[in-house]
């Protein structure tokens, strides 16, 4: 790849707006009101936040290498299997995909210098660390929450009470802060957007991010209101969900897996965003199906806001709902797999570049399909009342979670990582990481489908010694899984300082965050470029030109 | 929207500081975030309605509510509405002290409504604890007394700016205008909980 040298420098163009031309290193722990500062704060801390919930795995793990409960004790265990659920889902891949990615590359992807409200997207980063010290906090104020992520009633209620308190307080700052996010976001892409740009001329990433903050905006309160009543019964001796005192245990599940089925779709949508990004770069070809991509985006929303009760199969479910929650599950999987297909159309006769980014890319759309088709087994009723509560669910959600949301934000950093540092990732040590990773997260998520099916039940300490083999090579794959993160890390840090500069385009990229520098000024662009082509004209006449500076040279149109 | 400046935000050249929050797209986030705000008591509705559903007598013998003092703090929650349009107006045609005077009334009747809630609650002769019912009714009523109170604060805070010479003006009212769409909201929020917890209780 030959690439201009450019030196980053900001120039007296901005001068005169009230803040200093680059940012300093101790400019990200502050109430910084810059989108591209944000986006580094929340992709850092969900980092920070991944590796506690991993360690939490691996203890779990360990405790599961043996039938007996001898290495933790099985309230340990039980707090450490809530916590890294709810770390998991809400300090790691949430404020990653959503507020990482997010904050960072939609201003620079539709032109603009920041986002609408800027002030408000900082107050939704800040809520972050205050809610992952409270879950610290419940740890040493009673041993932490014991019962499980979805906190159901009534063992949420009779279990460390002052522990499962902290956490809803936690659950709702999280909410609270992908609210105020979600409203950043959509007013940002509805109207910031530089005028040439039009809807159908967006990069695929907003679209996905538009369904994702809709989807956000929907649900979240639902789930702030159940954390309200649940702290209520807890607390201040009301009787919601207390079935003794006339109050019904199943309206939480139904408040909460209202937020929290879409919270699944509100994982993944950004991630979709970033398949989207990634592969029409790295195929050097235009995205096949623009539209049925973004609407199928649009399309998983709305329906996604209607599956909730698959969730719920078990719990005394009329037969109507079994049925009409049956059918709209399955319908999900229809725009899934046109996106599916759309990116493997996009794949198909590519000039495909093997670079860490696209192998973790590909390796998503393996690990996804393989998910997906678990998730439609579990969507048939009568499937899911016979694997309910067992390892096939956790196979099953950890293929999706993993293999799909993880997957995807490394590819996301491989990709964007030369944009936010201005320095390329070291390549082979990227290739090593990819490996582990997806040897890893075979070994580890696929027993467990086969673990399930033998009726293994999930979330207990203990188990019966015929499972012993099967747990222990799911003890080694998580090991791998553990290891694999090593080489990520060290490759960070070091090519954050010295990595090989990455100029402008790095990938030839013709979406607009690569006309500008890398790192980008502080205003994104001293003059806002014009949109002239559209973001995935791949093979168009001088598409894979740079210019003088470096940066993606305009396609003449085809 | 009358006097709304040209709604397109995006700028050419530097003449612009980014780092500002565009003042017209303030509004459009505000409504935002209240249809998302209002999903939290439709969660609440919610509840209450699958409890009533599920329940032979609701609400309860011990636990009726009252009417009359319900139906006068909710005249009044409602016409305030039409007295904060009337003070947003005044400062549309830049009468701020037509704006001051109608923000202050709302703010008194805002106060009234609070000072009613809590005289009900005072005489209702049943607490948070007695019953189902009675934990939807304190949760779903001090709730939205919540939001009332953080409305207050909001027209207080209007007032406290207009102060300062030329803060709002017939151009820049962006303020007075988010303080009446979340009043708005307070008071579209009462309707319906009023209906829900009062009105079709007895039937």
């Amino acid at each position: 790849m030959a690439q201009a040298d450019i030196s980053v420098k900001p120039t007296e163009a901005q001068g005169g707006h009230g803040h200093p031309d680059k940012w300093k290193w101790y400019d990200y722990f502050t109430f910084n009101v810059d989108h591209k500062v944000i986006g580094i704060q929340y992709l850092v801390t969900s980092f920070l936040f991944y590796l506690v919930g991993g360690f939490m795995a691996v203890l779990m793990r360990t405790e599961l290498a043996t039938p007996e409960s001898d290495f933790l004790t099985p309230e340990l265990y039980n707090a450490f299997l809530t916590n890294h659920g709810t770390i998991m889902i809400f300090l790691w891949i949430v404020p990653a995909a959503i507020g990482g990615f997010g904050n960072y590359l939609i201003p620079l992807m539709i032109g603009a210098r920041d986002m609408a409200f800027p002030k408000l997207n900082a107050l939704a980063f800040w809520l972050n660390p205050p809610a992952g010290a409270l879950l610290a906090a419940s740890f040493f104020v009673g041993g932490g929450a014991q019962s499980g992520w979805t906190s159901y009633p009534p063992l949420s209620e009779i279990t460390a009470n002052l522990p499962q308190s902290l956490w809803c307080i936690s659950l709702i700052m999280v909410g609270t802060s992908s609210i105020l996010g979600s409203v950043n976001f959509l007013i940002t892409i509805w109207k910031m957007r530089i005028p040439s740009m039009a809807w159908d001329q967006m990069p695929l990433f907003c679209w996905a991010m538009v369904a994702t903050a809709l989807l956000a905006l929907f649900a979240t309160p639902v789930l702030a209101a159940a954390m309200v009543l649940l702290l209520f019964d807890i607390n201040f001796g009301t009787s919601f969900f207390k079935p003794d005192a006339g109050g019904n245990v199943v309206v939480y599940q139904h408040l909460f897996w209202f937020y929290s089925h879409p919270a699944v779709y509100l994982m993944i949508l950004p991630i979709f965003g970033i398949m989207s990004e990634v592969i029409p770069v790295h195929a050097r070809k235009p995205i096949f199906g623009y539209k049925a991509i973004a609407y199928s985006s649009m399309t998983i929303c709305l329906v996604g806001l209607f599956v909730w009760v698959h969730h719920m199969f078990t719990s005394g479910t009329a037969p109507w709902m079994r049925i009409f929650f049956t059918i709209s599950t399955l319908i999900v999987a229809v725009p899934t797999g046109v996106k599916i297909f759309s990116w493997v159309a996009t794949l198909w006769g590519g000039k495909i570049r093997y670079t860490t980014a696209m192998l973790f890319a590909v390796g998503l759309l393996s690990m996804f399909v393989f998910g997906g088709l678990s998730g439609v087994t579990l969507g048939a009723a009568p499937f899911d009342i016979h694997v309910h509560d067992t390892y096939y669910v956790v196979g099953h959600f950890h293929y999706v979670l993993y293999g799909g949301s993880v997957f995807g934000i490394y590819s996301g950093i491989y990709h964007w990582f030369p944009k936010m540092t201005g320095r390329m990732l070291n390549e082979p040590l990227g290739k090593v990481h990819f490996v582990l990773t997806f040897i890893g997260t075979i070994l580890t998520f696929t027993p467990m489908h086969s673990l399930g099916m033998q009726g293994m039940p999930r979330r207990v300490a203990m188990y019966d010694p015929q499972f012993t083999s099967l747990n222990q090579l799911v003890t080694v794959g998580a090991y791998i899984l553990a290891v694999s993160v090593i080489p990520f890390y060290l490759n960070v840090i070091w090519s954050w300082r010295a990595g090989k500069e990455a100029g402008p385009n790095p990938w030839n990229a013709l979406t607009m965050e690569w006309t500008t520098t890398s790192p980008p000024i502080i205003e994104n662009w001293e003059v806002l470029p014009v949109l002239t082509h559209g973001p995935y004209d791949y093979g168009a006449e001088r598409a894979d030109e740079v210019g003088p500076a470096g940066e993606a040279v305009v396609p003449t149109q085809r | 929207m009358q006097g709304t400046v040209d709604s397109t935000p995006v700028v050419t050249g530097h003449e612009v500081a980014a780092h500002e929050e565009h003042e017209d797209l303030r509004v459009l986030g505000l409504i935002t975030f209240l249809c998302s705000e209002f999903l939290m008591f439709a969660g609440f509705f919610a509840v209450f309605l699958v409890f009533w559903g599920s329940k032979a007598e609701w609400p309860p013998k011990e636990t009726e509510v009252e009417l009359l003092l319900p139906a006068i703090n909710t005249f009044i929650l409602v016409s305030s509405s039409l007295v904060i349009n009337l003070g947003t107006k005044a400062i549309k045609k830049n009468d701020l002290a037509g704006m001051r005077q109608w923000f202050g009334i709302t703010a008194a009747m805002g106060a009234v409504f609070l000072a009613g809630q809590v005289y009900e609650y005072m005489n209702l002769g049943y607490g948070l604890k007695t019953n189902l019912f009675s934990n939807c009714f304190y949760l779903l009523t001090g709730f939205h007394g919540l939001h009332v109170f953080i409305g207050l604060v909001l027209i207080l805070g209007v007032l406290w700016r207009s102060r300062r010479a030329n803060h709002y003006n017939d151009i820049t009212h962006v303020g007075p205008e988010m303080a009446e769409i979340y009043w708005h909201f307070v008071d579209v929020v009462w309707i319906v909980l009023f209906s829900l917890i009062y009105l079709l209780t007895l039937l």
